[in-house]
């Protein structure tokens, strides 16, 4: 392998990366360092900018501005290098619907060029357990069994980055669970790995966390990180129809978000003493207010207000 | 809630799904502009360039009387609109080269006794020669020039010569119908459909197979593996190079059998010329696909390259019967040289070193389409 890939320890690190499509700037001033070996977890909202992202670190888009380094290989001008060292998993299931498993497979290693395609392709279709099925065409598999299927092709060539865009959506949680038992061995093995996702609980399994809206990076590093870094405090109250009360509780002043979790109120402010005269009128029987924990989607729906939605 | 739902509400959905498409409509440029070109283009070349009885043929003379008996006759030939002198030949070899070659329609021979014996009234001749590979081109032609005789030396005869006029004409025009001496359609037809059917199928197939990429989401993945524009597009296009030569040899197998076209020989240029032709449709596929978003934009443009290449190039109307304008969009055609070529080759026996010109005109097709298809294939999906 050429020098570059061993050269420094940031798999991913790019530097004021900018795109628009027409007049919608969609990517601003975009800068991230992913360290070798970790999960970091890409988080936002729908239009946010995470998929054109992905796709300009895999060389599948030009930026307009901005330089970078993915893999230790210039994004704009190797982006032919990258291509041999990444493997890209797309949003939309993206293989051939009238090819089985196994041809899909082969036809991801023969493009590839890869040497003892059949070994390989057999290994795959084993880790992922879809040696039974790889006579199935791919096009009339589940949601689940495609998303495999759709792993096994993009980890063939035996890439050092994986950037997976919303690997996840539509597929049952217990597909999901098996799913990140494969990204974390694969991480154990050594390699890098950015998932964009919208689930929390997705979110809490990655090492790390990079919060974009609207084009930007709002927060970065570890959940507890991004939870001590946004200060929010949250009050949980509890008592019969609290949970009715959120609009109202939501337009007091001090407050930022006021959500029903089941039977529970989660109300959450930046400022303590704004948070605590608001809830005041509604400190008696029935009600029952406990300080708790604020989780990672009230922190991002607090970073999400905070960002300017240049959609609107 | 049912309450809501009326049953003379039904004109109101009738408008909002009719309102919708019309949006839909509207948002998609290139059906729209394909709405609006069809129906132009086909009238345009209806109305202008489509002319069964075609006037101002090409006509290679060999004169070797220098009466002016002779121009007079000749100049009788160019009156009757039917034919335009472009050539003058100083031998038989190449007067007989430039109808082979296809340069013109005709060819004339004054022999050099023809006012000698008109003089003595001796029944004078002059051979025209027409290529009738397509019969249609040249019917109203050869009419025209057997009717020649009866007036064209009028004013010439001299006295006693004219006063001979109401009996018999004074030379006959001996006409040679050559490569299709019966004028059966169907020799100019079936080999004309070899050109029309490989360039819509293939074309059209190329065009879907890629853009079926682009829509269905696969690109995005092929584009992200190490894989060379060259490289998808030679392998998208090859399995179609076999598809074109299966269908070319059943073609002429039925051409032979079901019609008895003739095959004439010509080989070396017919294959060369099916192996470009092949080539540049499948190259101009890839370029709509390149162009297309979906797989029916896709094929309305393979439909709009189709239209010109029935209409222009010489399979349903005479080439020589169009005006210079639609004659020059013809020459831009594909299948138009590709027409030449096997008529040439499979009614004339021609080979290459009379056809390479078209063979010329098929090869900086395909170079044209090539560079364009490869310059306007993304790499990226920007």
């Amino acid at each position: 392998m050429s020098t570059p890939l061993a050269s420094t320890n940031l798999a991913i690190d790019v530097q004021g990366l900018n795109k628009s499509f027409g007049d919608k700037h969609v990517v601003k001033d975009f800068s991230i360092q992913v360290p070798r070996g970790r999960i970091t977890g890409f988080l936002g909202p729908n239009g946010s900018g995470k998929t054109t992202t992905l796709r300009m670190l895999c060389g599948l888009l030009t930026p307009d501005s901005g330089t970078g380094k993915c893999l230790g290989f210039d994004i704009v001008t190797q982006s032919d290098l990258i291509k041999l060292h990444v493997g890209y998993m797309t949003q939309k299931f993206s293989l051939y619907d009238d090819l089985t498993i196994e041809e899909n497979l082969m036809f991801m290693a023969r493009v590839h060029g890869l040497d003892r395609r059949q070994e390989r392709v057999k290994d795959a279709l084993d880790r992922l357990g879809l040696y039974e099925r790889r006579k199935q065409l791919a096009g009339k598999l589940s949601g689940g069994w495609k998303q495999r299927m759709a792993l096994a092709a993009t980890t063939l060539h035996e890439p050092d980055l994986l950037l997976l865009d919303e690997p996840t959506a539509g597929v049952d949680p217990q597909a999901r669970r098996q799913f990140w038992d494969e990204i974390h061995a694969l991480s154990a093995a050594g390699l890098t790995v950015l998932v964009s996702t919208h689930y929390m609980d997705e979110a809490e399994r990655c090492h790390d966390i990079a919060y974009i809206a609207y084009g930007k990076l709002m927060a970065r590093g570890t959940a507890n990180q991004i939870l001590t870094k946004v200060g929010l405090v949250t009050w949980q109250g509890e008592g019969p129809g609290v949970d009715r009360l959120s609009p109202e509780i939501a337009k007091l002043p001090g407050v930022e978000a006021a959500a029903p979790f089941g039977l529970t109120l989660h109300v959450s402010g930046v400022d303590a003493q704004a948070l605590d005269a608001a809830l005041q009128p509604y400190r008696h029987a029935p009600f029952t207010w406990t300080r708790t924990q604020p989780t990672l989607e009230d922190a991002f729906i607090h970073l999400m207000g905070q960002s300017e939605d240049n959609y609107r | 809630m049912s309450r809501a739902v009326t049953h003379d509400s039904w004109p109101t959905r009738i408008l909002a799904v009719l309102a919708k498409e019309f949006v839909q409509l509207t948002r998609d440029r290139l059906t729209y502009a394909m709405i609006l070109m069809i129906p132009v283009v086909q009238l345009l070349l209806f109305g202008y360039a489509i002319n069964n009885e075609p006037r101002h043929l090409p006509t290679a003379v060999l004169v070797q009387d220098s009466s002016a008996m002779a121009r007079s006759t000749l100049a009788a030939f160019v009156n009757t609109q039917f034919f335009d002198i472009t050539h003058e030949a100083g031998s038989v070899e190449e007067l007989d080269a430039l109808l082979r070659g296809g340069r013109v329609q005709f060819a004339l021979t004054i022999p050099g006794d023809f006012s000698r014996r008109i003089a003595r009234g001796e029944g004078a001749q002059i051979l025209l020669e027409a290529d009738a590979t397509d019969p249609s081109a040249t019917g109203a032609a050869v009419n025209a020039a057997a009717g020649l005789p009866a007036k064209a030396l009028n004013h010439d005869l001299p006295g006693g010569l004219a006063a001979r006029t109401p009996q018999s004409p004074p030379f006959e025009v001996v006409v040679h119908r050559r490569y299709n001496p019966e004028g059966i359609t169907a020799y100019n037809i079936v080999p004309g459909l070899l050109g029309v059917i490989l360039s819509m199928t293939l074309v059209m197939m190329t065009a879907l197979s890629v853009t079926r990429e682009t829509e269905r989401g696969t690109m995005e993945s092929l584009l992200a593996t190490p894989a060379q524009p060259i490289e998808v597009m030679i392998g998208k296009l090859a399995p179609y190079v076999m598809v074109g030569l299966l269908q070319t040899t059943v073609i002429l197998v039925m051409s032979s059998v079901l019609f008895q076209v003739p095959m004439a020989g010509g080989w070396d240029a017919l294959v060369l010329g099916v192996l470009l032709f092949i080539t540049g449709s499948l190259a101009l596929g890839f370029l709509i696909s390149t162009v297309a978003r979906t797989q029916l934009q896709a094929m309305q443009m393979s439909f709009f390259y189709m239209l010109p290449s029935i209409l222009l190039s010489g399979f349903m109307f005479p080439f020589r019967g169009m005006p210079e304008w639609a004659q020059t969009i013809g020459q831009a055609i594909p299948v138009t040289h590709f027409l030449r070529v096997v008529r040439g080759s499979l009614l004339k026996g021609e080979g290459l070193e009379t056809l390479w010109p078209s063979h010329v005109a098929l090869g900086i097709f395909v170079c044209i389409v090539t560079a364009l298809a490869m310059l306007r294939y993304r790499r990226t999906l920007d």
